[in-house]
């Protein structure tokens, strides 16, 4: 609106009002000149545009961040693309020089507006609301009433009914209300870099870890316990909470729906664990993490552990144990590896575990329902080096078949091992025999702690609130001015607002109703 | 919790064809509401009988709500859930809400004349939703199954029925400033009218999508081990919030007032339903819940 006073914008600090010098281009200049246009709503507003665009292309390309997997599958089907694209850090949008860039200096600009505002709002608190301009009928709402010599008083009082701030002074009333629409402004901007600041600090303070316990197995609150662990760099793992974690017992429910797919229902993992010397059982399921002191204990992920033994020809036990199975599927259709080093003839076995098996119109073998129904355990069976002492194949998850000969499943011309729980056979050139134990289940367990975290939650909270403070505010000036022969009603607001021309119209008709 | 759920296909088959029957009275009350237009376009805002039509076509509105009220609570009871767990029922809630925030905020300010664009978004959505989205009821994958559920989701879709009221309002504006006066326009009030009651629109919504985004934010951190984690969503949850916090600042910038604050309501509008669609049928994340 034209007819705001510059007072009214936001623009109000004292360089403003000064004359404008002639251009003198020294350094001193230049940078005050460059930090004005930084404070600008012109230029926060840019910005905030820019950061949205910025954010795009990391919904379209997949980040290392949340979804690692599909930046490896990306650099394997386009290599010469991925490279490119990794030089502009499209990977990693999100911690990119170039998106830093771009909310830090949105965030310099931020403080660099909020911060003066913060001194003007405490004078505007403190003292009374300002004069009235020359012009009043040039405000957006006003309203003139021939009346000589009015009686005033019908205006102070609706003004001081209504709890705005009054000022009598001369021939004129100042009123003023709704200074929390700028406390809840200042409120919103100072929780937002303090959302950011939590967010920061806790990125430098957390620590994220995975481990894959199966159904029996402990798990130790250290360094050495975790599959992975990603501490923050603030982060010694050494203030890890002492604890231990045992999966007692995992279970699932799946239930067909009407359109006959499986779905899974429901996974719990009935835990116990131990702190400070004491035990106790808890249930973990997706929305329900474990939380103990300075660390929240996540179920991700689940699938099956087939337990074998390897003997050899003479009986004696070179293999034992559970081993995690990779699910490639819904139904739980599980990949795995064993490995048999200490065996007269090294060898290693590519597994795959069906818990509910079913035979494809091309022979093969597929899962058709993720619980445990028809469980059988098929095996290729590889024969040569494992490379486990040249620190090759040190992947437990993946054979490396380089240096292997094939001697059961595939096209070795021997059948691949198929056994069903508690079944053993006898495997081929002499290697022994592989028994199919049973069954148990594992659990990918996320262990995290972010000290941060309820920081955030509070600044988040404390930029809502300053928000709704803000918008259902409404900032209004009034002023009142007797003449000789008239009284002026005229109103300025400092947003959209509805209400403005009632509240002009409801003073003149009080005092129009006074003065008959 | 979950394992005792019956789920109630015919129940659900009767919901369709509830909310089947809304579109159709929805649909007439486009044709009329668009009538009213045309007739108020030619013969003036006064015209007697293009303001009747109005009310008829509003009537229509209020008529199809009620249907589409019982279909969509049919729908939920057929699921024995909240009935916004796939694209299907977030579309037939969506719509729902969207209509009932208008037809609520007809009493209180005046935007009957943007009727024609609500019935019309509202046919489309659910047009859509029944061809593409449709999928019978199911029961909830073991992530959806929290409180969250029903606060996060329910307050997305009461800011977007903010926003789409907002955008109509906008989308009359950017026509009434600009060079060619259609003659349609004259049905319209003035641009600075439009302007105050996109913004009150606005910022209701505005108030909703952060406490979506913080609830959304929240919850992620129970059922995703984080707080926030920059998937697909999340992303263009925040780059909506990003472009109505820049349509804010242009309402008190000078020169960013009026139609360049409008366009930003129409982007930050379309950016929301790509989310919707595009972002949930074809991106890669978590939020993998359209059930198609």
């Amino acid at each position: 609106m034209a007819t705001r006073r510059p007072s009214d914008k936001y623009v109000v600090r004292k360089e403003y009002n000064e004359p404008i010098e002639a251009p003198d281009l020294t350094i001193k200049s230049w940078l005050r000149w460059l930090w004005r246009q930084l404070t600008s709503m012109k230029t926060a507003l840019w910005l905030l545009l820019l950061l949205a665009a910025a954010a795009v292309p990391g919904s379209i390309y997949p980040q290392r961040s949340a979804d690692p997997n599909g930046v490896t599958l990306y650099f394997r089907n386009n290599p010469e693309l991925a490279k490119w694209l990794d030089k502009f850090q499209l990977f990693d949008v999100y911690s990119s020089s170039w998106f830093s860039a771009i909310y830090l200096l949105l965030f310099i600009s931020l403080i660099g507006c909020v911060l003066p505002r913060i001194g003007v709002h405490y004078k505007a608190l403190v003292s009374d609301p300002p004069a009235a301009p020359t012009n009043l009928s040039r405000l957006p709402e006003y309203k003139k009433v021939d009346i000589a010599k009015a009686d005033l008083s019908p205006a102070i009082e609706y003004f001081k009914e209504r709890k705005y701030k009054v000022a009598v002074v001369g021939n004129e009333i100042r009123a003023e209300k709704g200074f929390l629409r700028e406390s809840g402004n200042l409120l919103f901007h100072v929780s937002l870099v303090g959302v950011l600041i939590a967010v920061g600090l806790g990125g430098a303070l957390n620590y994220s870890g995975q481990r894959v316990l199966v159904e029996g197995e402990t798990f130790v609150n250290n360094d050495a316990g975790y599959d992975t662990l990603s501490p923050g760099f603030l982060f010694d793992t050494k203030n890890l909470t002492p604890f231990s974690l045992k999966l007692d017992k995992f279970s699932a429910t799946y239930m067909k729906n009407p359109n006959n797919v499986v779905k899974p229902i429901d996974f719990r993992a009935n835990v116990s664990y131990t702190l400070q010397g004491k035990t106790e059982q808890a249930l973990i399921r997706v929305n329900e993490p474990l939380q103990i002191p300075n660390a929240k204990i996540y179920l991700t992920g689940n699938g099956y552990a087939p337990d074998i033994v390897v003997r050899d020809v003479n009986g004696n036990i070179t293999f034992s144990g559970p081993v995690v199975f990779l699910p490639q599927d819904s139904n739980l259709t599980s990949i795995g590896v064993v490995k048999v080093p200490d065996a007269p003839k090294q060898f290693g076995m590519m597994a795959f575990f069906y818990p509910t098996v079913g035979i494809l119109k091309s022979g093969a073998f597929t899962s058709i329902y993720p619980g445990l129904a028809i469980p059988v355990l098929s095996m290729n069976v590889f024969v040569g080096k494992l490379g486990l002492e040249d620190g090759m194949n040190t992947n437990v998850f993946e054979l490396n078949t380089h240096a292997m000969k094939q001697v059961a499943g595939g096209k070795s011309g021997t059948k691949a091992i198929q056994l069903q729980p508690g079944q053993i056979k006898q495997l081929p050139e002499g290697l022994g025999s592989v028994e199919f134990r049973g069954v148990k289940r594992f659990a990918s367990l996320d262990i995290t702690y972010n000290p941060m975290e309820l920081w955030v939650l509070i600044f988040a909270i404390l930029t809502l609130t300053g928000l709704i403070i803000m918008l259902i505010t409404p900032r209004r000036r009034l002023w009142v001015k007797k003449t000789a022969s008239s009284v002026e009603v005229a109103a300025l607001a400092k947003s959209k607002d509805q209400a403005l021309g009632k509240i002009v119209s409801e003073v003149a008709k009080a005092i129009k109703k006074k003065n008959k | 919790m979950n394992s005792t759920v019956i789920l109630n296909p015919e129940l659900a088959t009767f919901s369709r064809i509830l909310v089947l029957g809304a579109l159709t009275v929805y649909s007439v009350a486009f044709l009329v509401l668009t009538w009213s237009l045309t007739k108020k376009a030619a013969e003036g805002k006064k015209n007697k009988s293009a303001n009747r039509l109005e009310n008829i076509g509003l009537y229509l509105m209020g008529f199809g709500v009620l249907i589409h009220f019982v279909g969509v609570l049919t729908r939920g009871i057929a699921a024995q859930r909240v009935p916004w767990a796939n694209m299907y029922e977030f579309s037939i809630t969506g719509s729902f809400v969207v209509t009932f925030i208008y037809l609520v905020a007809v009493f209180f300010r005046d935007i009957k004349y943007i009727a024609t664009f609500v019935s019309g978004f509202v046919v489309l959505i659910i047009g859509t939703a029944n061809t593409l989205f449709y999928v019978q009821v199911e029961s909830l994958m073991p992530a959806l199954q929290d409180y969250w559920l029903v606060i996060h989701v329910s307050v997305a879709i009461l800011g977007t029925a903010f926003f789409m009221i907002a955008a109509a309002l906008a989308a009359i504006l950017i026509l009434k400033s600009g060079k060619r006066k259609f003659k349609l326009l004259k049905a319209f009030p003035a641009v600075e009218k439009l302007e105050k009651l996109s913004y009150q629109f606005n910022i209701i919504g505005f108030i909703l999508w952060t406490f979506t985004l913080i609830a959304g934010a929240i919850w992620a951190d129970k059922a995703w081990h984080r707080f926030w984690g920059w998937d697909t969503k999340e992303v263009w949850t925040f780059i909506i919030w990003t472009i109505y916090a820049a349509y804010l600042h242009a309402t008190t910038t000078r020169g960013w007032e009026g139609k360049k604050a409008a366009w930003l309501t129409l982007i930050g509008f379309t950016a929301i339903i790509f989310n919707f669609t595009i972002v949930n049928l074809y991106f890669k994340g978590l939020h993998v819940y359209s059930g198609l």
